[in-house]
């Protein structure tokens, strides 16, 4: 059995969680066996899990569990894992699963590997997995040893795959002891774009903007394609724009199908949290700017006039 | 209150990647190495603060061999009072919390930073939480002690939340938390004589470990587009990378 933790926001599942899903139906195939999605507090139609490739959705609700606690949470997971004798238990590589995967490895005497970014290959009794390490600039195998295996899964490491059937569900009481932390506020940010994370579409720019107040271009450019704003470390340190922007080996690490960057000369801490991008495009007015390295598409010219008309030209396109 | 910061050793962020022993092992010929930027900038910083706010005492630890010695002195110039080092050569996240849980009793906070630089793994706070059955909360960007209450704010997926907890517990520092402090010449001269106890290690086994390793295959050649002609990249974007 391969087990699945999977969260809801307003009801609706996450993507991370369907990726989840879809990779742990996979490695499931790969073992000979079947695949089983945990949902804990509410979803909208759980069953909807196995068009992803879920065979068993196993829902709890307990009093305990009502906000995300690392310690109840994993409490609950591994008493799932242990009375379905999961030998895999998948969970997307984001704060929560992060936080449950090194607690359950605890738990469950489990070997972990975070960030894992391809299907593992089973062979015999071996268990292999691979992973990004030094910030993207190698891949490393990791083989797990013990009988039950932890994974979390990068984003976007694969997409979500729907074709299976509805899945069975059942409900399965745990027993949890009260939380030790009490949540007092959750502020997300307001709009409509992914936060940049799980981002499929980013702009990034950096000090080559000269200032704040002429982000207008970007967030134009950004709006255009419904993309998620970025920036270098320079700039949110100096205040330009806020922190959570901040990608590189010391921000945020993301791999987005596109990143656009603009006036970011893409110094190598830079490039450590972005060089995992499908397709990234470099606008830079210097022709020697290392990120044209990097780059799939480059534009040497002033970002200024650039910007805005790559903006134009993607209304014209879609339009 | 007694604060335990967890301190790592990885390759300085220009360092060149390489492997040895048939891509088996991390070639480490020639290599800087720094504190962990999280453990250092963040977590360290702000038990420093605390402790010089709050009273009472900052202990780093390091699980790793006799050359992490001079990491660890760098701890104790930005001020931490002591040091534990447990001599082993860590070779997976498990073995390292169990290391750390074991010299972790008696604190009323234990620090980690938000991820090695390095392997990335984001675990061993976690673990340690765990083993110690303490609550966990992880990537925290300001940290705020009261009595025997710790108010965090921690980064979640497109915000942040504000959470309360009785000590002890265990904390991951993230960028926000404090600001990075170069140590001083009297910081560096006292560091020299304050304590650095090197311990063994307890019996832990390795659950998973990273057995080859590879290097990305390098990108094709940047493709360079005319300004004048943003059609052609909107073009290119939609029909040859297949991303708009
Ligand atoms: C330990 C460590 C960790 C770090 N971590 C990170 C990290 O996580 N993320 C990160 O981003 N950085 C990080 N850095 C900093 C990094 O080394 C660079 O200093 C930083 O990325 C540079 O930011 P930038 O490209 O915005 O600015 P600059 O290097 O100043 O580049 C600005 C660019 O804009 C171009 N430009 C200027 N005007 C125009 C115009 N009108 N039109 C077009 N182009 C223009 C210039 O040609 C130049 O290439 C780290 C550094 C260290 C030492
Ligand atoms: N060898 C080590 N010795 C002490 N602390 C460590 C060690 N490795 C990791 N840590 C701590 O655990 C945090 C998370 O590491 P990781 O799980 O490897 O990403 C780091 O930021 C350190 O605070």
């Amino acid at each position: 059995m391969v087990l699945i933790y999977t969260e809801a926001q307003n009801g609706q599942f996450k993507k991370a969680s369907l990726e989840a899903i879809t990779y742990g139906h996979k490695t499931a195939q790969a073992m000979g066996t079947q695949c089983a999605a945990v949902v804990i507090g509410n979803a909208d139609n759980p069953a909807s899990l196995g068009q992803y490739g879920a065979s068993e959705v196993i829902t709890i609700n307990n009093p305990n569990l009502g906000h995300f606690d690392s310690q109840t949470f994993a409490s609950a997971i591994a008493q799932v894992a242990q009375s379905k004798n999961a030998q895999v238990v998948i969970l997307p590589h984001n704060s929560s699963g992060k936080s449950l995967a090194g607690r359950l490895g605890i738990k469950l005497n489990a070997g972990v590997v975070s960030a894992a970014n391809t299907l593992p290959t089973v062979e015999g009794g071996s268990f292999k997995v691979k992973k990004n390490v030094f910030a993207g600039k190698a891949i490393a195998e990791y083989e797990i040893k013990s009988a039950v295996k932890i994974l979390t899964l990068s984003g976007n490491s694969v997409q979500p795959e729907t074709g299976g059937s509805e899945a069975t569900i059942s409900s399965m009481d745990v027993d949890v002891p009260a939380s030790k932390v009490t949540i007092k506020e959750t502020k997300l940010q307001q709009g409509d774009t992914a936060p940049l994370p799980e981002a499929e579409l980013v702009v990034s720019a950096g000090r080559g903007m000269k200032g704040p107040e002429n982000w207008g271009i970007i967030e134009d450019l950004a709006k255009a394609i419904g993309a998620t704003t970025a920036c270098s470390r320079p700039v949110s340190d100096i205040g330009w724009r806020p922190h959570h922007e901040h990608v590189g080996q010391t921000g945020v690490a993301i791999k987005p199908n596109l990143y656009i960057a603009a006036g970011i000369s893409g110094a190598i801490q830079h490039l450590a949290g972005v060089n995992s991008s499908k397709c990234i495009v470099v606008i830079n007015k210097d022709p020697e700017a290392p990120f044209f390295k990097a780059a799939d598409y480059g534009v040497c010219a002033d970002l200024f006039e650039v910007v805005p008309k790559l903006t134009e030209a993607i209304k014209k396109a879609k339009a | 209150m007694k604060i335990l910061v967890c301190i790592s050793k990885t390759p300085e962020t220009t360092a060149k990647i390489a492997f040895k022993d048939g891509n088996t092992a991390y070639d480490e010929n020639g290599v800087q190495f720094i504190m962990n930027p999280y453990d250092e900038w963040y977590a360290l910083v702000r038990a420093v603060e605390l402790k010089e706010a709050n009273g009472g005492s900052v202990t780093a630890i390091n699980v790793g061999p006799a050359a992490n010695d001079v990491v660890i002195r760098k701890a104790l110039a930005i001020g931490a009072d002591d040091a534990i080092r447990v001599d082993a050569d860590p070779q997976s996240a498990m073995f390292v919390a169990k290391q750390i849980a074991a010299q972790a009793q008696g604190y009323d906070l234990i620090l980690t930073g938000k991820e090695t630089i390095d392997y990335n793994g984001s675990s061993v706070g976690a673990m340690v939480a765990e083993l110690l059955d303490l609550p966990y909360i992880s990537y925290g960007t300001n940290l705020v002690i009261a009595g025997t209450t710790a108010t965090i704010t921690r980064d979640i997926e497109g915000g942040e939340e504000i959470s309360e907890a009785g000590l002890p517990l265990v904390i991951s520092a993230a960028k926000g938390m404090a600001e990075q402090k170069i140590p001083n010449m009297r910081g560096i001269m006292m560091a020299k004589r304050k304590p650095l106890n090197v311990v063994p290690a307890v019996a832990a086994d390795d659950l998973a470990v990273a057995t080859s390793f590879s290097l990305p295959s390098g990108k094709s050649e940047v493709k360079m587009i005319d300004p004048d002609n943003m059609d052609e990249l909107v073009r290119l974007l939609q029909e040859e990378a297949k991303v708009l």
